[in-house]
């Protein structure tokens, strides 16, 4: 298996090189800090920027879905600033204070919730070499801490002092720490798969094929069983029932304004990211070029494309494959959805888990 | 038997008016047993009680009762009365059909009569704290202030029951228990249809109670039309259920011609049933917008909209209203039809017919549809019946009602159709009604758009109508149920009484039964399905 495309790849030396050069005129440990603060301004900055870029399309998306045009008047022909208005928008509006609810935990709880949001997506392995949190057991973390995400929304209901939040609230807490479960069991099953709990060699022990192809059609399996749990996950239909605008008017926000409505609308834009992000790094070879065997003209054309492009390619994938399925099914009811998963999803990746542990150690993946 | 012959041997002394309709005046100490008698009839039991109408005589308040037999469909009216105004007291026939308990509140929050035997005697469309009853003659306009505080709905009714002795007591009847975890659904809610509200006791996710209460949009249309001339009085009927408002109009113009002797023109009789169908195409595929958006469903919303707005554009060439149409008029109609109406009709027609299998690609077939739909909320036949649920959802249950083909009037005696019928009476069969409805009204517009005769559209009569004494009745078959028109006439050019039956407050009524037991969710997907519209409920 010729890797030398690997090499290209990487942006190690470039990352070196600046590190090399900031300790040539400063301390070390200054210099550490300050590649810090600039990677945390990077990261805020391209959560926001992706949220854009996400509404935008769903936007989009859901018009062409619906025989519709979508946002086009603000910003040109494709209304393409029409988010960035909204977003301001929101930014100058009013946190409206309730005077019955518990204030320390009511203002607490849009932290969590991004908090969670943005550690997870922090852990997405965006390029070779450009892993921001990277360590040996990355993906049991990404599932530690996207689970703080469910206490935000816990204590949003509650301390919103409001019967609809807290329905919606419940129902959000129910459903999460049941679908959690399938989801950790099929990252289990990749895990055994790829050999490692590291997401940077998750990643790469996908170079000489996707772990999709690697574990013939039970990683296949695989991969319905996790975008199901992940879309669960994620809060979005048809499983949007914390929210289920019809029957709670807006679940466990309704009662958030301004900016603190804006953290929770973001996290689940982000999260719908970060669930297909972790699909195409669990089973679409993260920054891995597309490669065909016996094709060597063809890919040595694909090695020629950034992984960074072959990351966004992948992950905006899913992301669309996830709109589709949101635009196109109704929402369950709360028992339907605890059903589905403890009767058949959560069995179903037990199932898989054994398969996949036969299929490795009795070598039969590729 | 003959029904005045029945009703004599009954209640010896039977007065009978027969100026309209049939009226069996019976005196309220033997109501109930007569009432009793008709309802559980051997041969032909009139086991649907359209409306209760109250009404203040002067002299004597009472009541209305227009009965009708599911079986025969012969109809009959009785009127009991008191003539105690200071502490006016009927009995209820809330233990003969269940929609009495709603409607007998309609009459006591109006007119003030206390029905005695009826479970729930609390006001329901005006507030619990408002002083006295409108719908008197007697009623002083100016007797109750603007009141800005909010209004406390009492979680306990009062049942008065009358002794043999003369003597009034009172038993109270818990709502809501103080530790009842209780859910406001409205006033302003996205899934309510408009300003409704619904008092829900959860037990977690589960629905144990449902408590309507109506009355936001109340406008006190019956009463505005006690001071209107009869042309005058057509203005209001689009603005009760605007998803029927050629249906509703088309009612009232019936009403006033025939009681006015008032002979319409073919071409009118034919326009104005093609824009009745035209109009239940574009109620029910909004009902099919509104449920799927209710379930959650965004995408199938739109196709709905889609094809509605054809609809809507076909209307507003001819009558120049979307919504609001103002098209029916005494004597025929507003204006004569588009030249490309039946042109766009036509197409219309064609299109529908070749893009009604998206609606059933994305939603009917779909499995989260059948789990969440079938089996959910099922009104039984019986329940359909005394409750009143006419229309589509009384239909679910197995309830042949309607008015089209058991009373026709316009055209609907001379084109072919089927009346759709489910028996499962749940939630699917609800919306399969509606979804077949649609297919049998496009067969009968085929049926009128080409043979539509030449001739006027509208004949003249004179702008004041004054109509003879007496109690008239028209009912049609709009696109939620059987709206009727009930007029009193002493002969003045305003009436002296002019009701409307409301389709939507049987259908909401009915919630608490059909709801119980089932999800939250559910209560909104059966609410959906019921497919009611609130300006009609709260006229």
């Amino acid at each position: 298996m010729n890797t030398s495309f690997l090499d290209y790849y990487s942006i190690q030396p470039v990352t070196s090189w600046i590190h090399e050069a900031l300790c040539s005129v400063m301390p070390e440990a200054l210099a550490i800090f300050i590649e810090c603060v600039v990677i945390g301004v990077v990261i805020v900055a391209l959560y926001a920027v992706l949220a854009i870029i996400l509404i935008y399309m769903e936007r989009k998306v859901c018009a062409a879905f619906q025989c519709r045009i979508g946002p086009n008047r603000v910003g040109g022909k494709g209304g393409l600033l029409q988010v960035p208005a909204d977003v301001l928008k929101i930014l100058t509006k009013e946190i409206i204070r309730l005077k019955n609810s518990d204030h320390l935990l009511y203002d607490l709880a849009p932290y969590l919730v991004i908090l969670a949001s943005i550690l997870s997506f922090s852990c997405l392995p965006w390029n070779k070499g450009a892993h921001i949190l990277d360590m040996n057991i990355g993906i049991l973390f990404v599932l530690a801490a996207s689970s703080i995400g469910v206490v935000g929304i816990l204590l949003a209901g509650w301390a919103s002092n409001n019967k609809y939040t807290m329905i919606g609230a419940v129902r959000s807490g129910a459903m999460i720490i049941s679908y959690e479960l399938s989801l950790g069991i099929i990252v289990l099953s990749m895990v055994v798969l790829s050999e490692t709990a590291s997401i940077s060699g998750i990643v790469e022990s996908q170079a000489n094929g996707w772990n999709l192809f690697k574990g013939h059609a039970i990683a296949i399996l695989a991969f319905v069983v996790y975008l199901i749990a992940g879309n669960a996950e994620a809060n979005r239909g048809p499983f949007d029932l914390a929210e289920a605008e019809q029957e709670l008017t807006a679940g466990y926000h309704t009662e958030y304004s301004g900016l603190h409505f804006g953290f929770f609308y973001l996290a689940e834009y982000l999260n719908l990211f970060i669930t297909a992000g972790f699909a195409s790094t669990l089973f679409l070879g993260g920054w891995m070029p597309l490669h065909v065997a016996g094709l060597d003209g063809f890919n040595a054309v694909m090695d020629y494309i950034p992984g960074v492009v072959w990351f966004f390619g992948k992950t905006f994938f899913v992301v669309w494959l996830l709109m589709w399925i949101k635009w196109t099914f109704i929402r369950l009811r709360i028992d339907q959805v605890l059903v589905f998963e403890w009767k058949y999803l959560m069995p179903t990746s037990l199932l898989i888990l054994i398969l996949m542990v036969v299929l490795k150690v009795f070598g039969l993946v590729f | 038997m003959d029904i005045k012959d029945k009703i004599s041997t009954l209640v010896p002394g039977v007065e009978f008016k027969e100026q309209g309709d049939l009226i069996a005046v019976i005196p309220a100490a033997s109501f109930h047993r007569a009432a009793e008698a008709l309802r559980y009839d051997k041969e032909d039991a009139m086991d649907y009680l359209r409306d209760i109408v109250g009404m203040d005589w002067g002299e004597t308040l009472g009541a209305l009762y227009y009965l009708e037999s599911t079986t025969t469909h012969a109809r009959i009216v009785l009127r009991t009365e008191t003539a105690d105004r200071e502490n006016p007291l009927l009995p209820s026939v809330s233990d003969l059909w269940k929609t009495a308990v709603i409607k007998e509140r309609e009459a006591f929050d109006f007119f003030g009569i206390r029905f005695t035997g009826n479970p729930d005697m609390r006001r329901i469309f005006l507030r619990e704290d408002w002083v006295g009853h409108p719908f008197r003659k007697d009623y002083d306009e100016k007797s109750n202030e603007l009141n800005m505080n909010n209004e406390v709905n009492a979680d306990v009714t009062t049942e008065y029951t009358l002794k043999a002795d003369g003597t009034l007591t009172t038993e109270k009847h818990v709502v809501f228990e103080p530790d009842d975890f209780v859910v406001n659904v409205g006033p302003q809610h996205p899934s309510t249809h408009g300003a409704l509200r619904l008092r829900v006791a959860l037990d977690g996710e589960t629905v144990k109670r449902v408590d309507p209460v109506c009355g936001y949009i109340h406008r006190g249309i019956e009463k505005m039309n006690e001071s209107l001339t009869y042309p005058q009085t057509l203005a209001l009927t689009d603005r009760l259920d605007y998803l029927s408002a050629h249906q509703s109009r088309h009612a009232l113009c019936m009403c006033i011609e025939q009681a006015a002797g008032i002979e319409i023109s073919e071409r009118a009789k034919y326009i104005r049933t093609i824009m009745d169908e035209l109009q239940r195409i574009d109620s029910h595929l909004l009902f099919y917008s509104c449920l799927v958006l209710d379930m959650g469903g965004f995408t199938p919303f739109f196709y709905g909209f889609r094809e509605r707005e054809m609809i809507l554009q076909i209307m507003e060439e001819t009558t120049g209203g979307r919504l609001i149409q103002n098209y029916n008029m005494i004597g025929g109609v507003q204006a004569d039809l588009h030249p490309d109406f039946q042109k766009k009709v036509k197409e219309f027609i064609k299109h529908m017919r070749g893009i009604i299998h998206e609606y059933h690609e994305i939603f009917t077939g779909n499995v989260i549809v059948t789990t969440r739909l079938k089996g959910v909320g099922v009104l039984s036949k019986e329940d359909a019946i005394s409750f009143g649920a006419t229309g589509g959802t009384g239909r679910a249950s197995g309830w042949a009602n309607d008015v089209r083909k058991h009373h026709p009037y316009g055209l609907y005696d001379k084109v072919d159709f089927k009346e759709i019928v489910y028996t499962e009476g749940d939630s699917f069969a609800r919306y399969m009604v509606r979804m077949d409805e649609i297919m049998e009204s496009m067969k009968i517009i085929e049926q009128l758009i080409d043979n539509i005769p030449e001739g006027e559209y509208r004949v003249k009569t004179k702008p004041i109508i004054r109509i003879p004494e007496g109690n008239y009745s028209t009912s049609v078959e709009s696109s939620r149920g059987e709206f009727a028109v009930f007029l009193e006439s002493h002969g003045d050019k305003t009436p002296y009484r002019l009701h409307y039956r409301s389709t939507g407050l049987p259908l909401v009524h009915a919630l608490d039964t059909a709801c119980r037991g089932q999800k939250i969710a559910d209560l909104i997907a059966i609410g959906a399905s019921m497919d009611f519209v609130i300006p009609d409920i709260d006229r």
